[in-house]
């Protein structure tokens, strides 16, 4: 189902194209080539191992940004079922580079939220490449405060090169929109999770990230800053995002080492987007894990562990200060 | 005298090497020469036409608050090199060269002080460091702050300046959005008072986090305040941005600031503010 190819995927291409050419000529010339096949789907698979365990964290930056891998949209209707999508900030529009309704996980309700990317100019154009607007967020609080009111979980999907550096933006206070969501969901009585599926962009990602689990896919990254805006300021040069994505630790691997995110959700060989439905029912299975954990827990004891998870982020050493 | 006001030595530093050599410094404004005892004694403010230089943290403290009353705390703290960053100049060599620069060991000095005899909790950030980064030190003593200021009922006054995130500490400098913004919820549940002042320039992380969570936002005039920086926005969006865009002024039309105040006023008006606020809880 693949037709768009990563570079670091190109030997992969190669092999294929090699048997699918020998399939051919199999058939063609009526010759059992059988064993030169298998030799070579042998070599596709051994070579897809090595390339897909082996990746960098650029080729992961790249992977979690690959045109069809699945959108929050996608995951919504994979693992949920009557799924009601709400509109608006009630203040100004709605965005739809965020978007979110009520509806049943598991049998039980939840609300769900995300950020949105399109697959085509038309979409990317209505929802904006899923950079959200300040109203964007502003939604997505009406909609977390709603689901603490009825006590249903909170479940939210990243997915955002973040939020919207714009005019009107600006103008409408994205900043303030992105820290009120950031002080009121400390305040949240009902399970909050969250789940890095693709690009997690900075503040625009956090904006709806401040739950009591971060997970995060295999192959997605969660930045502080896009590597290449990193490498533009630290290195002058957007080429050197390779080093950046290196350096600043973005991987699922280096984020859950680092205590950033809680758990992995493991994707298909070759990504997310060659089977959806294996990766939406790893997604659910782990969601499910962890909201039974806080299920258990009380409300103070909730509100308690979100606030203690990120009380503890941060690396520092104290000294005695020289009097 | 704690150690916090014998480090003012490190910003005349800073203030020789950042400011023309000579006694008299030329107003960027208007052009106005302007004695360095002059901009002292007028807070680093011009007299001719009110622009506001850059001040140093220890002024910034004087100028709101009553005369040895500021204890720092935490004024220890150092940032570590978490991700080992490699590749440029390394993060220890920049520490290292702001803090002799600056004598101080990170971006911002907090503490509790006395306001016109009422106590508060200051947090006061200098971007002559790093460009006031926020990275864990930056989260965790703002943080401190506040939670210490909830346990003592102290109102926090925070005055704020930030170029964004400190990406040599990556996540972790990220997730101090989160961890300020918490510790502001809690404290905003006690009912106390929260007034963070926006000087130039204010952007990114620190301006999506506690620097527009106050009750009241007050402005230094003319500071550059914004989530995306200007040059940015034009770049990423090809617009033309307006005249005064994401200036102090600007953002008070559009909503976001309460008040524009002249630095000359600041210490005035937070301490009426205070006293309204802090008032009203006790009826």
């Amino acid at each position: 189902m693949s037709t768009y190819v990563l570079p670091f995927e190109k030997p992969i291409l190669e092999l294929e194209k090699k048997m699918a050419e020998l399939r051919t000529f199999s058939e063609d010339q009526d010759i059992d080539m059988k064993s030169e096949v298998e030799r070579i789907e042998h070599k596709i698979l051994e070579t897809k191992q090595k390339i897909y365990s082996g990746m960098t964290p650029w080729q992961k930056v790249q992977m979690a940004r690959h045109p069809l891998r699945p959108y929050t949209r996608d995951y919504i209707n994979l693992i949920t079922t009557d799924f009601t999508e709400l509109h608006g900030d009630r203040l100004y529009r709605d965005d739809r580079a965020i978007i979110g309704g009520v509806a049943r996980f598991q049998g039980r309700p939840v609300m769900i939220i995300g950020t949105q990317k399109g697959r085509d100019t038309k979409s990317n154009l209505e929802c904006n490449f899923g950079c959200p607007y300040p109203e964007g967020y502003r939604k997505a609080l009406r909609l977390m405060k709603m689901a603490d009111k009825f006590g249903m979980p909170i479940l939210s999907l990243i997915d955002t090169p973040g939020a919207y550096p714009g005019l009107e933006s600006e103008e409408r206070h994205v900043a303030e929109a992105i820290a009120v969501n950031l002080r009121e969901s400390f305040l949240f009585k009902v399970p909050f999770i969250s789940v890095v599926i693709g690009e997690g962009g900075s503040g625009g990602a956090l904006g709806i990230g401040v739950s009591n689990r971060i997970l995060i896919l295999e192959h997605a990254y969660y930045s502080v800053i896009s590597p290449e805006g990193c490498a533009a300021i630290l290195w002058k040069d957007r080429a050197y995002a390779d080093k950046a994505a290196e350096n600043l630790k973005i991987t699922a691997q280096d984020l859950t080492n680092n205590g950033i995110a809680d758990d992995i959700i493991s994707e298909p060989l070759g990504g997310a987007h060659h089977d959806p439905e294996a990766t939406a029912k790893n997604l659910a299975e782990c969601v499910s894990k962890h909201l039974a954990q806080l299920d258990a827990m009380t409300v103070e004891e909730r509100i308690q562990d979100r606030y203690d998870k990120f009380r503890a982020m941060g690396v520092f050493e104290e000294q005695a200060e020289e009097a | 005298m704690s150690s916090f006001f014998s480090r003012r030595l490190g910003f005349t530093r800073t203030r020789k090497k950042d400011i023309p050599k000579g006694v008299f410094t030329k107003c960027p404004s208007c052009g106005e020469m302007l004695s360095q005892a002059d901009l002292e004694k007028n807070l680093f403010v011009c007299r001719a036409c009110g622009y506001h230089f850059p001040m140093d943290r220890v002024s910034r403290v004087e100028m709101l608050t009553d005369p040895d009353t500021f204890e720092e705390w935490d004024g220890g703290m150092m940032s570590k090199d978490p991700l080992k960053f490699t590749g440029t100049d390394s993060y220890e060599a920049k520490l290292k060269s702001n803090q002799e620069k600056t004598g101080f060991k990170d971006a911002v000095s907090t503490g509790h002080a006395k306001l016109e005899g009422r106590a508060i909790g200051l947090g006061v950030m200098d971007f002559s460091f790093l460009a006031a980064s926020m990275g864990s030190v930056v989260g965790e003593k703002i943080t401190r702050l506040i939670e210490k200021s909830t346990e003592r009922d102290l109102p926090v006054v925070l005055v704020c300046t930030s170029g964004g995130a400190r990406m040599y500490e990556g996540m972790f400098s990220l997730m101090q959005m989160a961890k300020t913004s918490g510790a502001l919820a809690r404290h905003a549940q006690a009912g106390l008072p929260y007034i963070p002042i926006l000087t130039h320039p204010t952007t990114a992380g620190v301006m999506a986090s506690f620097a527009t969570l106050g009750d009241v936002i007050l402005a230094e005039p003319q500071a550059l305040i914004g989530f995306a920086g200007p040059r940015v926005i034009k770049e990423t969006t090809l617009q033309d941005l307006p005249e005064g865009f994401q200036r102090s002024e600007f953002l008070k039309d559009k909503g976001l600031i309460d008040r524009v105040v002249p630095r000359g006023e600041l210490r005035k008006t937070v301490a009426n503010l205070l006293d309204v606020y802090m008032d009203a809880r006790e009826v």
